[in-house]
């Protein structure tokens, strides 16, 4: 692999993975803050209003940054990936064209709306506002994910001279993996949030303050998780099964499986050795394998020889990622059924260690999400376009590598300050906490768009 | 006439139309923070942001529209110009990362306030610069060998010409800010802003003309293009059309007019696109690469013009819908916290 590519690659891993944590957070967040107004307008309860504007606020520099990394991504297929834009722009530079086309401009703009607009605009436009804004950032998914799935089950396309045709739209669109994909991204997202709410929640309780509140947000999430994982996991499963069929050679790199085998045992752990093609210090529970990727005790699934080197992911990144995703899926479904047991005794705000369990499990659905996308991307390696186009052959030929570096260090040094500040800011927000929103004053004409508290930070 | 021949010019004007609106939409933002040092105090750079805080963000969608569009329906120039001009277009994304979260951090900071007041100018400034230059290389146009501009150093693009129009920009895009301040604000930030305006529209004149001479000696087509007859006749309308603007303009603001000097300026803009794409056309990637050469296949334009074709006007009705529900003067106190 040359330098320039080794370099795109590091590149876009970072950028992407930095960039997902934000929509990821806000496509929940943005859920959630149209069922707290919808919640407000059937009870009209103080507390609930608070709660929103609260969240709105950590909404607002979420989606803020989601933003403008964003914007670096839809340039980054042109100037890092022009043998890929041009192999495939055909493809999927449409599919982005939608999103932008039916998501992005839906968000932005209602977004101003629901920012500002508390004293300009009816509650039930307010409303609406929230609703466009949640709504555009599920249309986004579907095409994003849409876009990605192409990536890893191609279809609907004819290649010509090492450019993709699109024959047949809906064929593209609703490619294979895609329907799997597509509700495995949302629950991520929407359990991502869930964790950020109940986590929240529950340092509030741990610290006394603002209970009321807390209750009803601790409870909401609660009762979400406990729904939403079992599902999770439900999807997941199918999903496996899918890239079992779809991709063998990233199921294999997933599960280290180097031989072709019936009754496969299931590896809790091991240190995948590619060099010498096995695993050491394995730890495996025998047939238990075969049964989870096939669904039968003596299913074949097949290893990592019967491909080419050339051909074959890297083994210990979806390896070790996928572990710590479903470990992280298995933690979030223990952890809300546990709840469910306490709610229904009575006891679930009583101990102490039940709610510090929920703030350490805060960040447990980035984790799991990150993981989660190491295991499909890295996994599909060495293809950018499964089985079909090379990320080595993906890349701008014309950009030096010094020119990858240059802009690689800048990435990396803009966005830690850019990160470090948003955990600051989200800190501070943090420590004022959900106080009491404004009173609604609807103001005419040459009004001030001031929607938000005005507390001091 | 084939389906094949028109969708391709369909596109060009899209991605055109997507293109103007971002300079004209982002432009009077990027405006705005590139004239914040001319404010007295930070009171007043508050008042200034808040003007824009409620649409930035829809505003600077029509740029990611642009990239998407490009890259759908004319693949091969997406990456042709987008790789060349690397380092450019990398210098203007940072600069919007920074002015577009200093929207969301200038009102939550307190003591690290100033630094998002720079932020927020020196992001704007940079962006603004980087998009004048971009602009100009892709004018100026590059050799193209095998899809590729035949210079791939990394620094192609820079050229007094590119460097020209960066510097023009800055004044076009502060212009365009000073005049939506006139329009949007009162009391002393509106004078400010009022006397602003003329110098700025005598150095956007100035960069007009002097980017307009220049432009015809970079290309001995181009200069066919403008001169042979009868196209200076059907041409010479854009540049008669700016000096009667630059003229409007001057007495707008002679006479303390608050909505057409923003309009005006708008026009301005539009005219010098109108100029800027008359010149290149049926270029994408000037100077060879046609088009229709650069088209992706009917199939992908096609499916993806259903989508613009109700889209667009979906976009423009909200996006009028919420520059309404902003109407009006912005108090100095405004901004959200």
């Amino acid at each position: 692999m040359s330098e320039a590519v080794l370099l795109s690659r590091l590149q876009f891993g970072f950028v992407i993975s930095f960039h997902i944590l934000f929509p990821a957070f806000t496509i929940g967040l943005a859920s959630w803050l149209a069922f707290l107004e919808a919640l407000w307008l059937r009870t009209r309860e103080e507390r609930v209003r608070d709660l929103y504007f609260f969240w709105l606020k950590i909404f607002a520099v979420s989606f803020g940054v989601g933003v403008v990394s964003g914007i670096v991504m839809s340039f980054q297929f042109g100037t890092n990936w022009a043998g890929f834009s041009t192999a495939a722009g055909n493809v999927v530079g449409p599919l982005l064209n939608y999103e932008v086309l039916t998501a992005f401009f839906m968000e932005a703009t209602f977004l101003g709306v629901m920012l500002f607009g508390w004293q300009r605009v009816s509650h039930a436009t307010h409303f609406f506002a929230t609703c466009m804004v949640a709504l555009g950032t599920l249309i986004s998914t579907f095409w994003i994910m849409s876009a990605n799935s192409w990536m890893q089950t191609p279809a609907g396309h004819e290649l010509k001279a090492g450019v993709f045709y699109p024959l047949d739209w809906w064929a593209v669109i609703f490619n294979p993996s895609f329907l799997y994909r597509l509700p495995h991204m949302v629950l991520a997202a929407f359990l991502t949030t869930a964790f950020m709410v109940g986590g929240i929640s529950a340092y509030y309780l741990l610290q006394g303050r603002f209970e009321d509140k807390a209750r009803l947000g601790f409870k909401c999430a609660l009762a979400f998780v406990a729904i939403v994982a079992p599902l999770q996991i439900i999807v997941g499963d199918a999903t496996g099964l899918m890239v079992r069929e779809t991709q063998p050679a990233k199921l294999a790199a997933i599960e280290a499986r180097w031989e072709t085998e019936s009754s496969v045992p299931l590896t809790l752990f091991a240190i995948p050795d590619e060099r010498a093609q096995r695993n050491d210090y394995a730890l495996d529970v025998p047939r238990i394998g075969s049964l989870i990727l096939t669904h039968s005790l003596d299913g074949t699934v097949q290893g990592l020889k019967d491909f080419a080197p050339a051909d074959r992911p890297p083994v210990a990144i979806p390896f070790f990622a996928f572990r710590i995703m479903v470990g992280l899926g298995f933690a979030m479904l223990a952890l809300s059924w546990w709840g469910l047991v306490k709610w229904k005794r009575g006891t679930l705000l009583a101990s102490r260690w039940y709610l510090r369990a929920w703030m350490w499990m805060m960040p447990s659905g980035f984790v799991a999400l990150l993981t989660g996308w190491f295991v499909a991307e890295v996994g599909r390696q060495p293809w950018v376009v499964y089985g079909l186009l090379r990320t080595a052959n993906a890349t701008s030929t014309n950009v030096p590598a010094s020119s990858v570096l240059a802009s690689l260090i800048v990435y990396v040094v803009v966005y830690l300050l850019v990160f470090g500040f948003v955990t600051w800011y989200l800190l501070q927000m943090l420590r004022v906490g959900p106080v009491q929103a404004p009173q609604r004053r609807m103001i005419q004409t040459a009004a001030r768009p001031l929607s938000l508290g005005d507390e001091e930070m | 006439m084939t389906i094949e021949h028109v969708l391709p010019v369909v596109w060009y004007l899209i991605i055109g139309f997507a293109v103007l609106m971002y300079v004209l939409l982002d432009g009077f933002v990027l405006g705005i923070g590139i004239l914040t040092p001319f404010a007295d105090d930070d009171r007043q750079r508050d008042h200034m942001m808040s003007t824009a805080a409620p649409i930035w963000d829809g505003n600077e969608t029509w740029l990611v529209m642009g990239g998407a569009g490009l890259m759908a329906a004319f693949p091969v120039a997406y990456s042709t110009v987008l790789s060349a001009l690397y380092l450019p277009i990398l210098a203007m994304l940072i600069a919007l990362i920074f002015r577009g979260i200093a929207f969301e951090f200038r009102f939550k900071a307190r003591r690290s306030r100033w630094v998002w007041g720079i932020a927020f100018n020196v992001g704007s400034t940079v962006a603004t610069f980087m998009q004048g230059l971009i602009l100009g290389a892709v004018v100026e146009g590059m050799p193209l060998k095998g899809g590729k501009y035949v210079q791939d150093a990394a620094f192609a693009w820079f050229s007094p010409f590119s460097m020209l129009t960066g510097v023009a920009l800055v004044f076009g895009y502060a212009l365009l800010g000073a005049t939506w301040l006139i329009l949007k604000t009162d009391g002393r930030l509106q004078r400010i802003a009022f006397d602003l305006t003329r110098p700025l529209m005598l150095g956007v004149i100035a960069f007009m003309l002097l980017v307009s001479s220049w432009l015809p000696f970079l290309d001995v087509r181009l200069m066919e293009r403008w001169f042979a007859w009868p196209n200076f006749l059907y041409l010479s309308p854009v540049p008669l059309l700016t000096a009667l603007n630059a003229a409007l303009l001057w007495r707008a603001v002679l006479r303390n007019e608050e909505l057409r000097p923003f309009v005006l300026s708008l026009c301005f803009f539009v005219l010098g696109f109108v100029g800027l794409v008359l010149g290149i056309w049926p270029n994408i990637v000037p100077p060879t690469l046609t088009i229709w050469q650069a088209a992706s296949p009917t199939s992908s334009q096609m499916f993806v013009l259903v989508g613009a074709l109700i889209m667009i006007p979906a976009v423009l009705s909200y996006t009028a819908y919420s520059y309404r529900v902003f109407r009006g003067k912005v108090a100095a106190e405004s901004g959200y916290h």
